[in-house]
């Protein structure tokens, strides 16, 4: 069944319209590759989910249920975790305090609350220990490699119950063997049940990962179909327009 | 061996020792130290009791100061306001006093003047995106005149009914002997340190000066924080004003004439990284202490007073030195 539909959705700013008519729905435990060119309507599509900006036409609807975001935190609520590109790390804080950034865990009663840092140092350090990532709870993220930055990243997302995880070209600035391990925290995610969204522009980790592709081209879905009965080519092709639409 | 997952989590980057030799509070600890010792040897003047009350009651006020405003460092802001603040409060409290009203009137008018001032520091450059600097540079000047306005720019040394309160509050010394003022910077470094380190204010903090854009997408309620930041700011100007109003005995509208450079030169040699994300309420203090510390030496060892900003300058200078070579290191 599906945690996420999209009917008839469209976003325009102005005269510009960066979204148009784009239906779709994503699966508990499938990853979905988005792809098409810069300015294809990806980040627009992206940001409405994740409580940006309303869509100016259509509907969304969550577990069967109208979905309609206001803020980020909404969306969060609704079980929506974003990776965002820039990844949203603070350098000078460990990688325990940036997963729980926002939403520290404290102790103590009534307003003499004080922070619980053993229990946010180990919490932080089981996730990382699920996602197979050797990041260490108190290391500070100043020092940490690509792929360590994104096990932070990611380890945000499986704090609360999330239902979606959209990940923001997540394997664009790191190096190939750190993006043979942000694919496998993808497939981690993937098998506890979660939808994963996964922004990209690089063909091979698509093809690698994900269960099905969606592609878009000026704001419309111009595909969307298996992994296995698609191709590299043919998604390229449909990228650049040589291929209309499937 | 295997390694558990309770020794990762267990893990830290450094040793206690390796951490503290690392942080330019515990060198300028040493320099301070160091720095006394000298004195004592050199000197017979330095190591009386009456210099060393003088010393650890002269760093209190810009000592007060420097904790509000390493909150306002720590979420990469700045606050050039907080002499003319002091002077601000320092004269409300007299004036108020002056006519009449009691000791607990003048502190809350006083206080009260300060939060006002954070606040609208703080709305300015939280809501309205004005930058830190230029806000605080006009507030630097607003809050000077004010005081010359509220005083007819005369000097106060009458405080109405409740005098002698006053100025046991600024000039007395309740327990062992302390000074008052030390007194209250030991209680206010305390509280600061607490709240940098086990509140979760303290956290995002240091989070929005890390990295702002992240902590408005994590949720970390950034424009109300630092509307607070700023009002804590003001706050400890005011409340450095109230105790140096007491310790005075009188107030003019010089009062924290050029303290804002002392307060942020403070900061920064106590490791406060005015690009934000750095700093403690400890450094603020040794920070302070190794300016009086400074200061106070060229006067004993019958140094020309006009080298002293020349000192301190070159004191902050140093200072920063340190920070480059420890990051030149780390990034070999």
């Amino acid at each position: 069944m599906s945690v996420l539909e999209l009917a008839n959705i469209s976003k325009h700013f102005g005269a510009i319209q960066a979204v148009n008519d784009v239906s779709l729905s994503i699966e508990a435990g499938q990853v979905v590759g988005l792809m098409g060119d810069n300015g294809a309507g990806k980040s627009t599509l992206v940001k409405m989910i994740a409580g940006n900006f309303p869509p100016s036409h259509g509907t969304m609807q969550m577990d069967g249920k109208e979905l309609i975001l206001h803020k980020p935190v909404e969306a969060r609520q609704h079980g929506i975790e974003i990776v965002h590109q820039d990844l949203a790390l603070c350098n000078n804080l460990t990688a325990a305090a940036n997963v729980y950034l926002g939403r520290e865990l404290r102790r103590g009663v009534g307003p003499f609350r004080i922070l619980d840092y053993a229990a946010m140092y180990k919490r932080a350090g089981q996730i990382f220990a699920e996602l197979k990532s050797e990041t260490r709870p108190r290391d500070l993220v100043k020092q940490m490699s690509g792929g360590q930055r994104q096990a932070v990243a990611i380890a945000r997302t499986m704090l609360s119950q999330a239902k979606i995880v959209l990940m923001d070209e997540p394997t664009a600035a790191i190096s190939v063997r750190q993006v043979a391990e942000v694919l496998n925290l993808i497939r981690h995610l993937r098998d506890q049940g979660i939808a994963v969204v996964l922004i990209s522009h690089r063909m091979p980790d698509v093809f690698d990962v994900a269960d099905r592709v969606i592609v878009m081209r000026r704001g419309r879905k111009v595909a969307d179909k298996t992994i296995a009965s698609s191709s590299p080519e043919e998604v390229t092709g449909l990228i650049t327009g040589a291929i209309e639409q499937v | 061996m295997a390694v558990t997952l309770d020794q990762t989590i267990a893990q830290k980057q450094h040793t206690l020792l390796s951490r503290v030799f690392a942080s330019q509070t515990f060198w300028v600890v040493i320099a301070v130290i160091l720095a006394c010792l000298f004195l004592s040897v050199a000197t017979d003047s330095f190591a009386t009791t009456k210099n060393l009350y003088n010393i650890t009651r002269n760093v209190t006020f810009v000592a007060i100061v420097a904790l509000g405003m390493t909150f306002v460092i720590i979420t990469g802001g700045i606050d050039l306001s907080v002499g003319s603040v002091l002077c601000l409060c320092s004269m409300v409290l007299a004036v108020t006093m002056h006519a009449g009203y009691g000791i607990e009137v003048g502190i809350a008018a006083s206080i009260a003047t300060a939060l006002i001032i954070g606040a609208f520091n703080g709305v300015l450059i939280a809501y309205l995106g004005f930058p830190p600097f230029v806000v605080t540079l006009g507030m630097l000047s607003i809050a000077r005149s004010l005081a010359m306005v509220a005083s007819n720019n005369t000097v106060v040394f009458q405080f109405g009914p409740d005098h002698d309160k006053l100025l046991a509050l600024g000039g007395g010394a309740w327990v062992f002997g302390i000074a008052n003022p030390v007194l209250y910077t030991i209680m206010l470094a305390l509280i600061t340190g607490f709240v940098l380190r086990w509140t979760k204010f303290g956290r995002h903090i240091f989070a929005i000066g890390g990295n702002e854009h992240a902590a408005t997408l994590t949720g970390v309620p950034v424009r109300q924080i630092k509307v607070a930041v700023y009002m804590i700011s003001a706050l400890a100007a005011g409340v450095a004003g109230i105790i140096q109003t007491g310790w005075l005995g009188a107030v003019t509208t010089n009062l924290g004439n050029g303290m804002e450079l002392q307060v942020i030169a403070a900061t920064v040699i106590g490791g406060a990284n005015l690009a934000g994300g750095m700093g403690t309420a400890f450094g603020a203090v040794v920070g302070a202490a190794l300016i009086e510390v400074i200061r106070n030496s060229l006067g004993l060892l019958g140094i020309n007073a006009f080298w002293q900003g020349t000192f301190i300058g070159g004191a902050i200078l140093m200072a920063v030195l340190f920070d480059r070579l420890r990051n030149f290191r780390r990034n070999e």
